[in-house]
Order: C-alpha cells, then structure tokens, then sequence
C-alpha cells in the first residue's frame, strides 16, 4: 500500500513568502505534515528556526493553527491543548515541532514528563544537529566531530540517541524518519495520529547553513545519511522495533554507502583526520547493533 | 454552607465552583494540599476537569495555559521557587492576552531552604503583566478565585489573575467558610470568554515574529491599559457579589477606621488581620490612625491611596518583601502614585515578616507609635525611611 505524493492533498500549508532559507529542511518537513494532517493539526512551537521561518506577523508563511512557545515548553503546552481538544470534542492532531535543543536538551524534561504521562501529542524532533537559529551552537544531538560555533575542532562527544530514550518510555510510537523519503515520514505521522497517547517521530534534517553544504544538496545530504548507515529509520509500534524498507539494505553493513561520501559534502566535517572517521565507523555498527536487539 | 476549611482548600473550592476544566500543578509547600484537594474532587466525580500532572511548574503553567488557549477554564497554583521557575511562562500567558486564573500560596525564595512566608515570591511577578491580587482570610481567598476568573475573562480585561494568600497563616490555618451555592456562581460567573481560541481548521499563528515593532509596543501597552480597565470591572465585580452573597472587599483596597484618621497604615495579606487590631488598639489609646488593605498590587490602587493620603500627616507601609538596594516594593507603589497624584506626606517603609519572622499586633503597634512619635516631636525622618524589623522588638536602623 505505497503511498503515493500525487494522491495526496493538494493544499498548501508552507506558503510563498515564508522566511526560511534556501534549501531548508524545516520548511520541507512542514510541506510533509500538512500532507498528512492537512486541517486536524494543531502547531506547537518552540523558540528555533520554525520561530522564524513562519515570516513576519501580521502575516504568514505557514497556514497551520500555530502556537509559538517558550523554548522549554512546548509539550506541557501540548499537553494542555490537548485535553482542551478532547473537552470540546474537537477532531485535531497536536503536533509538537520542536528541533533538537528544544526536544533533546532544554525541553527534555517536558518531552519526558508528556511521554511518561501519555499526553495525546505527537512530538517532532526536527534535527539539523546544532541550535542554527542562534547561529550554530552544538547540541546533544550534533554528532561527533562536527563542527560548530561552540566546537570549532569539532565535537568531542557524540550524539545522545533521542529515539531510543523515547523508545524505553515505553511509548505506543516511536519512529525515525527524513526529510529524503516525504513516503515514509507521511506514512509514520498519520500512523502516530491514528493512535492514542504520546508518539515520537525524530525527523533526520540537514542544513545547509549549519552544516556547510550547497543548499540544492539538503535532500541528497539526507539520503547519504540513510544509504551509509549514519541515520537509521524504523518504526517501533507499542515497543516492537521494525527497520523502515528504506533503511533495510543497510543493515547488512557491505551494501552501505562509504562513510566518507556522505562526510566530504559537508564543510562542519571537513576538519575531522581519519581516526575521528573510524570511530564514527564504529559508532555506526554500535548504533545498528543496539537498534536490532530491540527488533 | 459553612464549613471549616483552610485557605488552600478555600482556593480549591473557588477553582471546582468556578467549574474549572483543566487542572495542572506539581507540588510546593505550602500549595500541595490545593491539588491534593482538586485531585480528589476530580477523582471521586465531584468536579467535571481533566487534572494534568505535571514534572515541573514550568510544565505547570504551561500545560494550564495551553489548556485555556484551547478554550478550556484552567487553574494551577503553585509558590515560592515554583513561581520563579514558572516565570517566563507568565509573560507568555499574559502576552498571549489568554484568561487563566493561578494561585500563590506566598512563601520566603532560599537559600536558605525555608517555608514560612513572606510576599518576595508573589511581588518578583509584578511587571509581567498579570492581575495580582493578596487576600486577607480564608473566605476572601474562596471568593477572589470565583472573581478572578469573571474579571480574568471580562473582554475589557483579558489577563490572566493570581490570588495570593499566605502560607500557613492561611494556606494551612483553618477558619469558617461560607461555600456559595453552585448556582449561585453559576448566575455570577458567565460562560467563558476569551480573546480567540486556537483550533483545527482555523489557522491562526499566535506570538510569531512582528514585522513592525510598534505592533509590539502596543501590545504591552494595551496590557497596561487594560489592567487600568480592569480597576472598574474589580470594582464592579466586587459590588455585583456583594449582592449575591452580602460580601464586599471594598474592590482593590479596603479602609478600616479612615474616617478622620490623622496617620495611616498600608499594608496586604494575611497580618492585615492584626493590621486592624493593631488600629483599634492604638484607636483606644487615642491614636487617629486608619488602615490601608491593598488588595491589588496589580492593577495598583494609586488612585484610591492618593485621595486617602491626601489628608494623611504620616503613612507608614509595611513590606513582606524587599528590593535589595531600593525599598519594600508596596513602599515603592506607594510612594510613585502618591507623588503621581501630588500627595506630599511623610512616608514610613518598614520591612518586616521577612523569612516568615512571626509580626503581631504588638510588633505593629511598636512600629506605628515609633513612627507617630518621631514625626510628632519633629525627630522623623527617623535615622532612615526605610527601617527593617528582625521580630522580636529588634529594629534597624
Ligand atoms: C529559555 C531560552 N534560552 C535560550 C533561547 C535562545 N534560543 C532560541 S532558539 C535556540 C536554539 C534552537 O535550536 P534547536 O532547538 O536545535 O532548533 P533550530 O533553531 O535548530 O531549529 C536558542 C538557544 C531562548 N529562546 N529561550
Ligand atoms: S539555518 Fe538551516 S534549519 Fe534554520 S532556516 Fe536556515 S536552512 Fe532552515
């Protein structure tokens, strides 16, 4: 039952005139929520590039109902509308739209806090690795070795693995997706927004600002991270972990991509020798092989 | 009814008569036992709302305030350094122009660690925009709760409210308490109103970037001249429950014993109580002295204070709370809206209660004759205008 791009609603939700930059993964993420949402989603977010790719009040970019938060807030804020939606009566998906410094640093606690309690929300950690809107700051998610405006040699730790601490909230959904396959993400939201409690989808985002690529590049840079094994997308429904078809062939680590294709394209690696290269390498085969216990 | 309650228990019955929707809280001493309360009253099917229990107080308000921007009546309450953590949500909330009543069982900001109260937590809110509001017993905590969610969603006021009242004095200390009728709070209290409500279908963008700046100025100046407005609706409010239920609070503040007194005292929360048996003490004694209860700090009273000063020959204003290298902050008020008003009279601030050190009538009484004395035998200004009180008769300067 593929999904196919054309079948599905014509209807704008990024519009002309939003703010983002060229070839920004953000604005195409949101194209793919108002694909599979459309009118049920609600928007809940946090200070970060969406703060801005929004373009300038009283206007518009975006034509979802939208509530910008505080940074550390956004899922008690879902939370909170939520249960308003379901004392009303009303058909809407709560979509948090967080990136990573909302989800996996300062709006850790909250994220936790929803998940644990089942909030019926849906969190997107929209990743692009660093905190870009304030100009390229590492988070808890930029990988090892990147560089960034607070790692100029490069991070020396590497990235805390955000889906499978969703994972072990033991929360109905948990899934991986990029923006590079608009299919699968589609898929898993209007999955996750057919279930109920709190659902977690970690949307894989390259950008081209943060890390130094040429922006007509955003999605192959995207699909580099899956085809050398760097991003890995599965879907864990009620705690049972199935790798996504697109991620499939790489779990046989021979039929990946090299590494260092998907490393060259972008300038934050390009100070990284090659024992820094290795142990990403290893790091890969870690992931994969903690990943596929759980399956 | 009359029934025994304390103040927290007062606040959760005000919050399940305003017929609240969603509850969000995480505990606090000394607030815990307002959504203890709240929990059971939902939990045994008294009261129709959904209760969110929070991590955090940031969470708290957060979660309390998305409720109500989806259209739903909310309530959280909270203290001390839960106030402070909730802090950036309370610009948020009252930016946003969202009703949402809270309350704040005050209590001393560590370190050290410590849970009597003092007003520090409830006056570090005062610039953010929200009606605030200190009660002075365990009825008018019931009763201001009922009235901040009608004043809270009147479309001239459109904030959200905090009802303070003070912990243990009240928050724990039980007195008798008229429960209204449910219908009668039904008659008061109308359906809810709010500025816009954030739903599917509808694609309304709340708090995104302005594209020019004045639209941002006029937003908090609109906040200022609604909390103006606002005076008149607490006015009014106050008055249309008085004839329901035979209370009045006097709306944003109350004069005890004004009539032809010489000197005043101004002062808010729960020692208010021996405020007024301190004056009809020193009445006795043959001091002209009235009372000043500041029931709101926001909006704050300046007109109703300036007239009464007006005759005043000496005022002297009790903070539980001070500004480090400034003042006690109601003296501050005070002292503005006087000299706004042209009030020129000798003003006294003292700084007591701090740390939850116990002040009675007699602390009271000590300070005021101190203070008439001096400025009666031409030695005021006393060595400073601002004198701190350590309990137990120890003053400084
Ligand atoms: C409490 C608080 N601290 C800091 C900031 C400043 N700030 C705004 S956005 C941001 C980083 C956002 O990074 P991320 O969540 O990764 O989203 P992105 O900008 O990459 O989309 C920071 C640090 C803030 N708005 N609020
Ligand atoms: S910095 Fe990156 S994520 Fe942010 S708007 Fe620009 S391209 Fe998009």
């Amino acid at each position: 039952m593929a999904l196919s791009i054309k079948a599905l609603p014509k209807k704008k939700y990024v519009l002309p005139g939003n703010a983002a930059c060229p070839g920004c993964p953000e604005a195409i993420g949101l194209k793919y929520v108002g694909m599979a949402l459309g009118d049920r989603a609600i928007l809940v977010i946090p200070a970060g590039c969406t703060s801005v790719i929004q373009g300038l009040a009283p206007g518009s970019g975006l034509s979802f109902p939208i509530a910008n938060v505080p940074f550390a807030s956004s899922d008690a804020v879902a939370a909170g509308l939520s249960a308003a939606i379901d004392a009303r009566g009303e058909d809407g998906v709560i979509v948090v739209w967080a990136g990573d410094g909302g989800t996996a640093d300062i709006g850790f606690a909250t994220l936790s806090g929803a998940a644990e309690r089942g909030d019926n929300v849906i969190h997107v950690c929209v990743d692009n690795e660093a905190y870009m809107n304030t100009g390229i700051q590492r988070s808890s998610l930029t990988p090892y070795g990147a560089w960034t405006t607070t790692t100029w040699t490069g991070k020396r730790e590497g990235k805390k693995e955000m889906p499978l601490i969703m994972l072990m909230h033991r929360v109905p959904y948990v899934a991986t997706a990029s923006i590079a396959y608009p299919t699968d993400f589609i898929e898993k939201l209007r999955r996750a927004a057919d279930m109920k409690g709190f659902k977690y989808i970690h949307l894989h985002a390259p950008c081209p600002v943060g890390w130094r690529f040429n922006p007509s590049k955003t999605v192959e840079v995207a699909r580099l991270a899956v085809q050398t094994g760097m991003w890995i997308l599965f879907e864990a429904i009620n705690g049972r972990v199935r790798i996504s078809p697109f991620s499939l062939p790489y779990k046989d680590r021979k039929r990946r991509k090299p590494l260092e294709d998907y490393l060259k394209v972008q300038g934050r690696f390009r100070g990284i020798g090659r024992e820094d290269i290795e142990r990403i390498k290893s790091m890969i085969d870690d992931a994969w092989n903690t990943l596929l216990k759980f399956t | 009814m009359i029934k025994p309650l304390t103040g927290n228990y007062a606040a959760a019955w005000g919050a399940r008569l305003a017929r609240v929707g969603v509850v969000s809280a995480y505990p606090i001493t000394p607030q815990t036992t307002i959504v203890e309360k709240l929990a059971e009253f939902i939990e045994r099917g008294e009261m129709d709302a959904r209760i969110i229990r929070v991590e955090s107080e940031h969470s708290a308000l957060s979660a309390a305030w998305g409720a109500a921007l989806g259209g739903v009546r909310a309530f959280t309450a909270t203290a001390s350094h839960g106030l402070l953590y909730m802090h950036e949500m309370l610009w948020w909330a009252a930016g946003s122009r969202i009703p949402l009543v809270m309350a704040v069982v005050t209590r001393t900001i560590g370190p050290p660690w410590n849970i009597w109260t003092d007003h520090s937590d409830i006056m570090g809110q005062r610039d953010t925009g929200w009606l605030i509001m200190m009660s002075e017993h365990n009825q008018e905590v019931l009763d201001s709760i009922i009235q901040m969610f009608k004043i809270s969603e009147d479309p001239k006021v459109f904030l959200p409210g905090i009802v303070g009242l003070d912990g243990f004095i009240l928050s724990h200390t039980t007195e008798p308490v008229d429960i209204p009728d449910q219908d009668v709070v039904d008659r008061f209290l109308p359906e809810r109103r709010q500025p816009y409500i954030l739903k599917p279908g509808d694609p309304l963008i709340m708090g995104n970037i302005p594209s020019d700046l004045r639209d941002n100025v006029k937003m908090r100046w609109d906040i200022h001249r609604s909390q103006e407005r606002a005076k008149g609706v607490i006015r009014d409010v106050d008055r249309e429950w008085a004839k329901l239920t035979g209370r009045s609070y006097g709306g944003l503040v109350e004069r005890y014993r004004c009539d032809n007194a010489k000197y005043h005292i101004i002062g808010m929360g729960a020692w208010v109580g021996d405020m007024k048996e301190a004056v009809d003490i020193l009445r006795d004694m043959g001091y002209g002295i009235g009372l000043v209860k500041v029931r709101y700090v926001r909006p704050f009273p300046g007109e109703e204070i300036a007239e009464t000063l007006a005759s005043s020959k000496g005022v002297i204003v009790f903070d539980r709370s001070v500004s480090p290298g400034s003042a006690g902050p109601l003296y501050l008020d005070v002292l503005s809206h006087a000299y706004i008003h042209g009030v020129r009279v000798p003003i006294q601030n003292v700084l007591a209660g701090i740390a939850g050190i116990d002040v009675g009538y007699d602390d009271i009484i000590g300070g005021v004759t101190m203070f008439i004395n001096a400025l009666e035998e031409g030695r005021w200004p006393l060595p400073s205008k601002i004198q701190w009180y350590f309990g137990g008769g120890e003053w400084w300067p």
